[in-house]
């Protein structure tokens, strides 16, 4: 019996990809398995339907597991779900799920997600993410969200204990790069109904991820203990886990090197100090936001930014490069796409600004902003609106600076978060900040916000554009339809670019595992070890 | 005083009443809300967290609701950004972390300030009193929010001393830091305030009468001089005590202690309606009640107050 469960573990490992990452030659694990984290602030919900930040999902993603997860690149790999099938509409996906328990002993079942996807949707529990059963495009979705339809009318059913299956309302190529949200995991019915609200708490939290939660002062620490009941245990190496909040970034900074915590984010500016001073720790890579002025082109927005002659000279004047060199200072770039540059798969449309120098688009601004008849007798006047930042002042104060001398006067125009959020989705502002982050690694992503019925606060509206995204939908070769999706951009300006965000950090060398390549920065503890200094 | 005692907790009762509504009220007519943010939510989506929450309700209902389950259930409601916790359970995890610095930092000052007010007050004008002055100048123009990061690189970094932040009721360590950095600008303010005080008494009457009837200056010092000169101090220390023991939002930040007193700019800020009206409920009990205990410590110190 024993010989037949070794063999069986033997074949397991060799059929299916090597999970957690492991040790290279030569790197000797030091004693302390522990990796101690910053949070900036404290984690808001610990409950995977009602989670709605970066923090909670760093967090959710130690504790319990999707039907996939993704590998150091981003790239999906099999989570729960041992595998999959995909019917030949694209319609239904089936999965099967492999032998895992929760960390009570219980084993998993394709119930478990049955249940924790139609809590997400049913209005009573009222889950700030439940569009996002909706963007998976999962069948009834909407219509459960309204109320209109009982939850267990959702498009997902277990057929038997361990196999699943969901039923899309439309192709859905990014379906399977859904899963692996926090939103989309499974949840225990059984502990979430026997103590309600409470059942994230440490003494009752069940779940059926690498770590279990071993305490949470919140606001102050979290530590996640490694899972013996956890499917892949074996390999994970990583014994304990702590994020530790600390609310400001410069303290941060100074307890990361007084040796507190061994990863955290580096304050705006201090990027080129650092990676000198400290090579081998100061890490800059793309992360996927991209950070925008958004042009009102409703009705409540100003006459002048409905000639598009002016949207273009906005668009010309900004020196991107002086921001993104002078001002951030770590590693971002310059933004003449929406589209984040390092999106898998997306090239931006060759020519257009991008390849003129700052001088030639001032002049093509100065005469394009002539032509639409303004000028030094007649200087356009707009109000740029921003949230509290430091970062997003210096920007707006740069921005004031290089339309300047293209005759565009800018009041700045600083409020609360809240008051912004407020005014961007009543379209009561002229030019406004803005930032969006990726949710998954593909195009659409970016390019669906500023679709007629998308986020787009700034109410642009464009037909081709709209027909563009509908057809990428389901396309075999999206590249050229994002490509002219983004020259339609270029063209119309409902949003002046800025640049595309990096994530710079300090990151003690020792420890190993933490993902360069992904995008979204989604990292999994139990792929992390730390060698012996 | 114990008719005082009870006619001005009667008045307590309408003042906190007031204090909820207004609170209620102006946090309601604040833009923006619990949800939004920066993607906004569907509608329906945003329509079953608002009945969830029951912010489709008209106003009073909602006010009236409010006051019911503090009166009879001794609820605060659920808080709006921290989904898994109740506001009950936000303030009880906080307000003992702010109580306990808080309250240190009160007794630091307190004995510190007076100290320093009341030696200077004795040697006036002499380098006794100048460095009295020089001291609580200089820690009154020092910021707490200068100082705490200052204290963190030197005690946390260079001398790797004590924990940079965080907290902990069982390690005294994590304590020293945050009563520090806040009981410094207070410990100036009352050594400030007992110097003048004391100088003023020290010249008044009854201190000379005693003087001539040849009591010892330590005697003329501590029964004569130090009681009515803490008149000022004491009136100076009842709102100061609340907001030192209900938490300061810097101390919070920079030392990340997971206390009260950042929980209550952030809920503004969230317009996590039902925590901010939580600690705004706590802050003005202790407020009215401070002021009481301060009112009633005055005919205690001052036989010519009678109530």
């Amino acid at each position: 019996m024993t010989k037949l469960f070794a063999t069986t573990a033997l074949i397991a490992t060799l059929a299916m990809p090597a999970y957690a990452i492991q040790p290279a030659e030569g790197e000797t694990l030091a004693e302390n398995q522990t990796y101690t984290y910053w949070l900036l602030d404290a984690i808001k919900s610990l409950d995977p339907a009602k989670n709605t930040d970066v923090e909670g999902s760093d967090a959710l993603r130690s504790l319990f597991e999707g039907l996939m997860i993704e590998d150091a690149s981003g790239a999906m790999v099999p989570g729960m779900a041992e595998s999959h099938e995909i019917s030949d509409d694209q319609l239904t996906y089936t999965f099967k799920l492999r032998d895992a328990n929760w960390s009570n002993g219980e084993p998993v079942t394709a119930e478990d997600f049955v249940y924790a996807w139609q809590r997400v949707v049913n209005p009573e529990t009222a889950s700030e993410y439940a569009w996002y059963m909706e963007l998976m495009n999962i069948e009834n979705a909407s219509a459960v969200v309204a109320g209109e339809m009982a939850p267990d009318q959702l498009g997902v059913r277990a057929i038997d204990d361990k196999t699943l299956e969901v039923t899309l309302s439309k192709p859905t190529p990014y379906f399977l790069n859904t899963l692996s949200h926090t939103t989309a995991y499974p949840v225990p019915r059984a502990v979430v109904e026997e103590h309600g609200d409470a059942w994230t708490q440490p003494q009752n939290l069940v779940g059926n991820g690498a770590y279990t939660l071993a305490s949470h002062n919140l606001g102050v620490e979290i530590v996640f203990q490694k899972n013996p009941e956890y499917w892949d245990a074996e390999n994970v190496l990583m014994e304990t886990v702590r994020g530790v909040t600390v609310n400001d970034n410069n303290v941060a900074l100074t307890r990361y090197q007084a040796g507190e915590l061994d990863r955290v984010q580096i304050p705006a500016g201090q990027f080129p100090r650092l990676s000198e001073q400290f090579p081998d720790q100061a890490v800059s890579v793309p992360y996927g936001c991209s950070y925008a002025y958004v042009l009102n082109l409703s009705e409540k927005g100003p006459e002048a930014l409905k000639d598009q002659r002016v949207r273009e000279a906005l668009a010309l004047g900004l020196n991107r490069e002086v921001i993104v060199d002078q001002v951030l200072q770590g590693g971002q770039r310059p933004a003449y796409s929406w589209t984040h540059w390092a999106i898998n798969g997306f090239a931006a449309p060759e020519g257009g600004m991008a390849g003129m120098s700052q001088e030639e688009r001032m002049a093509r601004a100065r005469e394009l902003l002539a032509e639409a008849g303004y000028g030094p007798d007649n200087p356009l006047k707009l109000q740029l609106q921003y949230n509290t930042d430091d970062s997003h002042r210096l920007l707006a104060i740069a921005a004031q600076q290089f339309w300047r001398p293209l005759g565009i006067e800018i009041e700045l125009n600083n409020v609360e978060w809240k008051v912004h959020t407020d005014r961007l989705q009543n379209q009561d502002f002229e030019v406004a900040r803005y930032a969006w982050c990726a949710d998954y690694n593909e195009a659409s992503t970016f390019l669906d916000w500023f679709r007629t019925d998308g986020y787009n606060s700034g109410k642009w509206s464009n037909e081709e554009y709209d027909r563009l995204l509908a057809e990428a939908a389901t396309a075999e070769d999206t590249t050229p339809l994002y490509q002219r999706a983004e020259e339609i951009l270029a063209e119309e300006v409902p949003a002046v670019f800025v640049y595309h965000y990096a994530k710079v950090d300090m990151i003690n060398p020792a420890i190993k595992g933490l993902p360069r390549e992904n995008l979204l920065n989604t990292w999994y503890a139990k792929d992390l070890y730390r060698t012996a200094e | 005083m114990f008719a005082f005692v009870l006619r001005r907790l009667a008045v307590a009762v309408p003042t906190l009443l007031l204090l909820i509504v207004f609170s209620f009220v102006l946090m309601h007519m604040a833009p923006g809300g619990p949800f939004t943010g920066e993607r906004a939510l569907p509608p329906q989506v945003l329509a079953n967290l608002e009945a969830q929450y029951g912010l489709n309700d008209p106003l009073w209902q909602q006010i009236w609701n409010y006051l019911y389950g503090i009166v009879v259930h001794f609820d605060f409601g659920p808080s709006f950004v921290y989904p898994d916790r109740s506001v009950n359970q936000l303030i009880a995890a906080g307000f003992p972390v702010t109580l306990t610095y808080g309250g240190l930092s009160f007794v630091a000052a307190v004995v510190l300030g007076v100290s320093l007010g009341v030696v200077a007050a004795i040697w006036h004008n002499s380098w006794v009193d100048y460095m009295a002055v020089g001291i609580s100048i200089g820690a009154q123009v020092l910021p707490n929010f200068v100082m705490a990061p200052l204290l963190v690189l030197v005690f946390t970094l260079w001398y790797r001393l004590l924990p940079g932040g965080g907290w902990s009721f069982t390690d005294p360590s994590f304590w020293i830091m945050p009563v520090i950095a806040l009981a410094t600008s207070y410990m100036a303010s009352i050594a400030r305030i007992t110097r003048s005080s004391m100088l003023e008494v020290l010249g008044s009457n009854h201190i000379r009468t005693a003087r001539a009837k040849g009591m010892p200056e330590h005697r003329v010092i501590i029964r004569h001089a130090l009681k009515p000169a803490m008149l000022p101090v004491i009136s100076y220390l009842g709102p100061v005590f609340v907001s030192m023991i209900t938490g300061s939002v810097v101390i919070d930040i920079y030392f990340s202690t997971g206390g009260i007193g950042k929980a209550f700019v952030d809920s503004a800020l969230n317009r996590d309606y039902a925590v901010m009206m939580g600690v705004t409920i706590l802050v003005g009990a202790l407020t009215i009640l401070f002021n009481l205990i301060v009112d009633v410590l005055y005919a205690w110190i001052d036989p010519k107050i009678r109530y």
